[in-house]
């Protein structure tokens, strides 16, 4: 029977499986990160028990750690012990940890791919819902809570369940001003914040061959917006040029039977999805959110939508409460909306094309003196080779603020964060109420359009600024 | 894990859909190292002003609250972020229930692991149940786990879904760490079998 690229990766991982019980599905690599694994290394010495493979997890500090002059000691005493305590666990149970001292330190989505961790028909996890970032690459890659941290540390295996397959196919040519975080803020706009619990996304078409990796990821990477806990794409050339002479990449002859591997792994030909939504990419415009959820998104042309043309009481009660929040009309634009602060960064769009983006926007221009632009690169990799290119030096010129590696304001943990009332609008995934800060309010959108507002001060259609 | 077996309870109604773990416990509290300490944190930014006092109109600042142990919430509960601080922090609470038209599928996993049961209905006894406790803020409403029921008051029962296999480790509040190391077996062979040639020491 032919077989989706979602259920060869699940196929090829299935250990064990007892009738009425869940899958035993074994994990090929477990990204750590300081935030999600205390407890569950405390699990571990409470039941006295090892790390199985060590040579399977990999350890980073990314979300308490402050994006300032790094010669300093974090300031925070809470957020210094959890970076700690991470030192602490993996010397302790040997896996490797680039905390915040390495010169590999960055987001752990970030630096997982860059280094060639992240491969296609593996099973990834980490204890962070971003993971399905991985996906990209081919790879089976999801979030966990502590407990099945714990789990993988202790077994290197999960109870799961097979989960739906949805196909999510994008075809037809982006325009110019449209990128990959627009393909995937429509998506979510039209499958609702929980369209895609239960399923994992697989991502194909024309728009998303035609994507680089950097672009690739941004999509999958916010496939748990939509509640799919995965997200994936074919390996191809694009997957194979990017994993090539990486650190972490197999070498030599193996790199031709890696290759080999991989190449059967793509969807067949005839295999069925459980679900299926189209998007032409050809016709998308920049796309921004209005609410609090990562589904409230719209056009950058669109007026804010009505809750009262919604039947469901109880939802046009929560687009009325995010529409309270974040201080907005239904019926009026978006766009001319004045802004305080422009966050470009996350593990969605904290890489080297990000920037570029960016840049190709403020390059010879002025951030609107009332903005506050904070530009964080995803890992110390991105920051070399962004000022290798000389972004770093458009940025600064242009007065924006450019940073130290790290998940930044895109969560809030480290310092970074907006104060009550501020608007941003930030390249993150999550417009979530407080998630930049208490009281904070987010317009989540794409780095050109990210960088048109730090210019203008006010949202911008980013087509508007040639 | 502490078993799940029944639980007879005033619910707490929360009305909104899509309630990300951001509001059930925000970030900034995930700088602990612990899984304790949580519960007063619960929902911190619907629940106190800026002077951190309790705001009176926030559900679980209300007298309905105090011993409740059901959630009743809205579509999509506990979307967002994988952290399991928010069963935490909800169980913390005393909540030892929810129930919505739908959960958001890490959420459910950590829940179902720290005893917390996502009790799924049909969305019109979801609409019945939130009328119900519009009406009377005191009716009890009964969860039986091993009959998958849920009984309101007056006498109707409607049935829940879960799976058998998660029902028998809340029903004898079976750790799913344990079970797993029982495969210790076939995870040795599966290695042996299978090199995917990961090897993060390199």
């Amino acid at each position: 029977m032919p077989k989706t690229i979602i259920e060869k990766v699940w196929d090829a991982h299935v250990v064990s499986q007892q009738p009425g019980a869940p899958a035993l599905l074994y994990i090929d690599l477990h990204l750590v990160h300081e935030v999600t694994s205390p407890q569950a290394f405390e699990g571990l010495r409470q039941r006295g028990l090892k790390v199985r493979r060590p040579d399977h997890t990999f350890a980073t500090a990314d979300h308490s750690v402050p994006t300032t002059d790094r010669s300093l000691p974090i300031a925070d005493p809470i957020a210094a012990k959890q970076v700690a305590q991470l030192e602490i666990n993996c010397r302790e149970f040997g896996i490797p940890c680039h905390s915040i001292a390495s010169d590999r330190q960055g987001i752990v989505h970030v630096i997982g791919p860059e280094l060639g961790l992240t491969r296609p028909g593996l099973t990834i996890v980490c204890g962070d819902s971003h993971t399905a970032t991985h996906g990209a690459f081919g790879a089976l890659a999801f979030g966990v809570g502590t407990s099945e941290v714990e789990h993988v540390l202790a077994t290197e295996c999960l109870l799961q369940r097979p989960s739906k397959t949805f196909q999510v196919k994008v075809d037809g040519a982006l325009q110019r001003g449209v990128s990959a975080k627009d393909i995937i803020l429509a998506l979510i706009a039209r499958t609702g914040a929980g369209g895609g619990t239960g399923c994992v996304f697989e991502y194909c078409g024309s728009a998303i061959r035609a994507l680089t990796m950097d672009e690739r990821m941004t999509v999958c990477n916010m496939s748990i917006e939509a509640g799919a806990r995965a997200g994936m794409m074919a390996p191809d050339d694009t997957t194979f040029e990017y994993l090539c002479g990486r650190p972490f990449a197999p070498k030599g002859e193996e790199w031709d039977r890696a290759v080999a591997r991989w190449k059967p792994l793509p969807t067949d030909e005839g295999a069925a999805y459980d679900k299926q939504v189209s998007i032409d990419a050809s016709a998308l415009e920049p796309m921004i959110t209005f609410g609090t959820s990562p589904g409230m998104g719209i056009p950058i042309t669109a007026p804010v939508p009505d809750p009262a043309a919604l039947a469901d009481p109880i939802e046009r009660d929560s687009v009325r409460k995010a529409l309270a929040y974040m201080g907005l009309e239904a019926g009026k634009p978006l766009t001319g909306q004045p802004i305080d602060v422009v966050f470009i960064g996350s593990c969605t769009n904290g890489r080297i094309s990000d920037f570029r983006s960016a840049a190709s926007i403020l390059k010879g221009r002025k951030v609107n003196p009332r903005v506050r632009t904070l530009i964080v690169p995803g890992s110390h990799d991105v920051k070399r080779q962004a000022e290798a290119e000389g972004l770093d030096r458009i940025f600064r010129e242009a007065g924006a603020e450019w940073r130290e590696p790290g998940c930044s304001m895109c969560i809030a943990m480290n310092g970074d964060q907006l104060s009550p009332g501020q608007y941003s609008v930030s390249t993150s995934n999550r417009n979530f109420e407080g998630r930049q800060g208490k009281g904070g309010r987010t317009f989540l959108a794409s780095p050109l359009t990210a960088a048109a507002a730090a210019v203008t001060g006010v949202v911008t259609d980013p087509r508007s600024l040639a | 894990m502490k078993p799940f077996t029944k639980l007879a309870s005033r619910m707490v109604p929360l009305p909104i859909d899509n309630v990300d773990t951001d509001q059930i416990i925000p970030a900034r509290f995930l700088k602990t190292i612990s899984k304790e300490g949580l519960g007063d944190q619960l929902f911190n930014d619907w629940r106190y002003d800026a002077q951190g006092l309790p705001k009176p109109d926030f559900v679980l600042n209300q007298q309905r609250a105090k011993g409740a142990e059901i959630l009743l919430a809205g579509d999509n509960f506990g979307c967002g972020s994988s952290r399991e601080h928010a069963p935490w922090a909800l169980t913390q609470f005393g909540f030892r229930a929810a129930i919505s038209t739908s959960f958001a599928d890490i959420f459910r996993q950590n829940a179902l692991k720290n005893s917390l049961l996502p009790v799924v209905v049909p969305r019109e006894v979801h609409a019945d149940l939130f009328a119900l406790v519009e009406r009377d803020a005191g009716a009890i409403v009964s969860i039986d786990l091993e009959s998958q029921k849920l009984s309101l008051p007056g006498g109707r029962t409607v049935e829940f879904p879960i799976d058998a296999f998660s029902k028998h480790c809340l029903l004898n509040g079976i750790d799913e760490l344990g079970y797993i190391q029982h495969a210790e077996a076939a995870i040795a062979a599966y290695e042996t079998a299978n090199d995917a040639g990961v090897n993060t020491l390199a």
